[in-house]
């Protein structure tokens, strides 16, 4: 029997019996559609938080903050070390910003870390609100801009080191601060609120350089040089004498070149100084690993429907076999090798994966970029640029073929039991 | 192979172990000439379908030897032994063994796929022997729409498609009336005289038997003579 002959033969059988051959076909194609689902919502978050990560060019920056080393959960609370604690007991920072903050010093101590090129401390101007004319009084965080890393605009440009004050605002501020459309709020002058050490209140105007775009990693509102050093001036208005900075947080430059191993290197010594750092692509990491688990979590369940497809294919060959025994005996009769018999069954169940994992991948590919859009609309408007289904041929090849050797070894077991069939007893069989 | 003898010496065969051991031929010997018919008859039970399987290669003795045209078939390796059954036998069973759910084309040309052949050769080999039996105009038919004596006139176009040197028939009209069984006989017996096919049929049906050159008479597994097999019945 000619090779061609043996599939045409199996394709052909497998539609004998439409009924039983359609249910183990559904069990296969929810496993396949799951599968090519979850492994498409994988890659298309991948790709974002890659494209994100990538915009922002932050390979070569490593977010530093001192690590609360001293004071693990079960060795109770931390002992006072006046070198160490540069008034972070007493500072104001963000809740999970335990390990205080940071001096000089301590910034000295990181840039003599083998591998870090240059250390900027994290600067938060000291803003109680931004408004225009007519608009509403808006709470607002600014940050120095380090240049460090490369905003997603919306539009304008990055703030520049000039003499102009300017800043640059997150999207959602554009309709807030009564602004038609971003490009309309390039140039506009805002007006920032400051209240002093003595209490009194002071404004400063600046002017929208850019607005950027909302991700996964807010860079948030940022403001240039000239700004800050107003900012700063109005805020000094009372203060008598020096007071030292202290900084939440600082970036350190590495080589953007860095592989894993150098950067992980990095990071060691960074902990051995008592501070830690993270890449930027560690920071998505946390909503990545989430993302991870889900979609390991939905293949795990896929691979369980596959198993039990498996057992499916088992059953179905099995009363397949049972039914064609004298078939099976007067091929043997007339010739047939017993290779032949076990091809034509198994071949069989790989025809039965084959259709459960394609028409699995079809619906898969058909229901993803049909609810791509309407999610990108709805649940993620707020993520541009988020792609939340990517087919990959070559990943949608990979589960057909790995479907299809599950269906062929759950074939094995029946197709021998056929291909074991004597001749004789197989056409006695009633 | 045109010039194939089939040389049984003393074969047996038996089923099961222990109690249950059934000795279904117990020692017969025995020639089968290229181009004769040959009957091989015998009640239920006397061993004559086991002869017939180990003649036809589909059992193999567990005493004794068979020679085909000379060579012994131990000495054949399974192969061969698929390709003899293949090229050079054909079968003809009593319950038909039609696949019920393909055409009569399709199992008619079985043996061909097996064999190997391509499609436009094999369709036309089987349309030819369906012309021969009068069955050309059932081709494209499920086989369960056909009635008894089309079913057997299926059946020896399959035997009949590879053009074998050999038909084994195993009760070729036992579930045929009279005047469809005649005509099945009538079949057989001018594809053995016209195309010089030997015929090695196994029957209970006596006037069936006397239609061959030469019978054989079995009982419990012994070749006996005519009389007393007749005794017996």
């Amino acid at each position: 029997m000619k090779t061609r002959d043996v599939i045409a033969s199996a394709v052909q059988n497998t539609f004998r019996s439409k009924l039983r051959t359609s249910l183990t076909v559904i069990a296969i194609f929810i496993g396949a559609f799951t599968l090519t689902l979850t492994s498409a919502i994988g890659a298309g978050i991948s790709s974002f938080i890659d494209s994100q990560v990538g915009a922002i060019g932050a390979p070569g920056v490593l977010t530093v903050t001192p690590v609360p080393e001293d004071a693990p959960a079960d060795d109770g609370p931390a002992v006072y070390d006046p070198d160490r604690a540069t008034g972070g007991a007493s500072i104001d920072g963000p809740p999970g910003m335990a390990g205080g903050g940071m001096n000089q010093a301590d910034l000295d101590r990181i840039a003599e870390v083998p591998g870090i090129t240059g250390v900027t401390p994290a600067v938060t101007l000291p803003v109680d609100f931004v408004e225009t004319a007519g608009s509403q009084r808006y709470e607002l965080t600014l940050d120095l801009a380090t240049g460090l890393f490369i905003p997603d605009l919306a539009a304008g440009a990055a703030v520049a080191d000039v003499d102009e004050r300017q800043l640059q605002l997150p999207a959602d501020y554009v309709e807030a601060l009564g602004f038609a459309d971003a490009q309309a709020a390039i140039g506009q002058p805002v007006t920032l609120g400051v209240t002093d050490a003595v209490g009194g209140h002071h404004e400063v105007e600046a002017v929208v350089a850019g607005i950027t775009n909302p991700g996964l990693m807010n860079l948030g509102p940022e403001g240039n040089q000239a700004l800050a050093d107003a900012l700063l001036a109005a805020q000094r208005t009372g203060v008598t004498g020096e007071a030292t900075p202290v900084y939440l947080a600082a970036d350190a430059s590495i080589d953007p070149a860095s592989t894993p191993e150098q950067i992980a290197a990095i990071k060691a010594d960074l902990v051995d100084a008592g501070f830690q750092g993270m890449t930027v692509a560690d920071q998505i990491g946390a909503f990545k690993t989430v993302i991870d688990v889900v979609t390991s979590i939905l293949n795990a369940f896929a691979v369980i429907a596959l198993l039990a497809a498996g057992f499916g294919i088992v059953n179905t060959l099995l009363m397949s076999v049972q039914e064609r025994t004298r078939e099976i005996g007067l091929m043997k009769a007339m010739g047939m090798r017993s290779g032949k018999v076990f091809g034509l069954f198994s071949m069989e169940a790989v025809f039965i994966g084959f259709l459960g994992s394609a028409i699995g991948a079809g619906v898969a590919i058909a229901t993803g970029l049909i609810a791509a859009p309407l999610l990108a609309e709805g649940l993620f408007a707020e993520l541009p640029g988020l792609e939340i289904v990517r087919f990959e041929p070559l990943s949608v090849a990979i589960i057909m073929g790995v479907v299809m050797a599950i269906a062929f070894l759950a074939g094995t077991l029946p197709a021998r039991r056929a291909a074991r069939q004597h001749p004789i007893e197989a056409l006695r069989y009633e | 192979m045109s010039d194939l003898v089939l040389e049984a010496t003393d074969v047996a065969k038996s089923y099961g172990r222990g109690e249950s051991r059934f000795d279904a031929l117990k020692g017969v010997s025995m020639q089968v000439r290229a181009g004769e018919s040959l009957a091989i008859l015998g009640k239920s039970g006397s061993g004559k379908s086991t002869l017939m399987h180990i003649l036809a290669l589909l059992d193999a003795p567990d005493a004794g030897s068979l020679r085909i045209s000379g060579h012994d078939v131990t000495s054949l390796s399974t192969a061969d032994i698929h390709r003899l059954r293949n090229r050079d036998f054909g079968f003809v069973f009593q319950q038909f063994f039609l696949v019920p759910d393909a055409t009569v084309l399709e199992n008619v040309i079985m043996p061909l796929k097996i064999a190997g052949v391509g499609v436009r050769e094999r369709t036309e080999r089987g349309m030819a022997a369906l012309r021969a039996l009068e069955l050309d105009d059932k081709a494209r038919n499920r086989a369960t729409a056909l009635s008894g004596g089309q079913k057997q006139r299926a059946v020896i176009a399959r035997a009949l498609v590879n053009e074998p040197t050999v038909i084994f028939a195993d009760e070729p009209t036992g579930n045929l009336d009279t005047v469809t069984g005649g005509i099945v006989e009538d079949i057989l017996f001018d594809l053995n005289r016209d195309k010089g096919i030997t015929l090695v049929i196994v029957t209970h049906d006596e006037e069936l038997a006397a239609r061959c050159d030469r019978q054989i008479h079995l009982r419990d597994g012994l070749e006996v003579s005519p009389e007393l097999a007749g005794a017996a019945a």
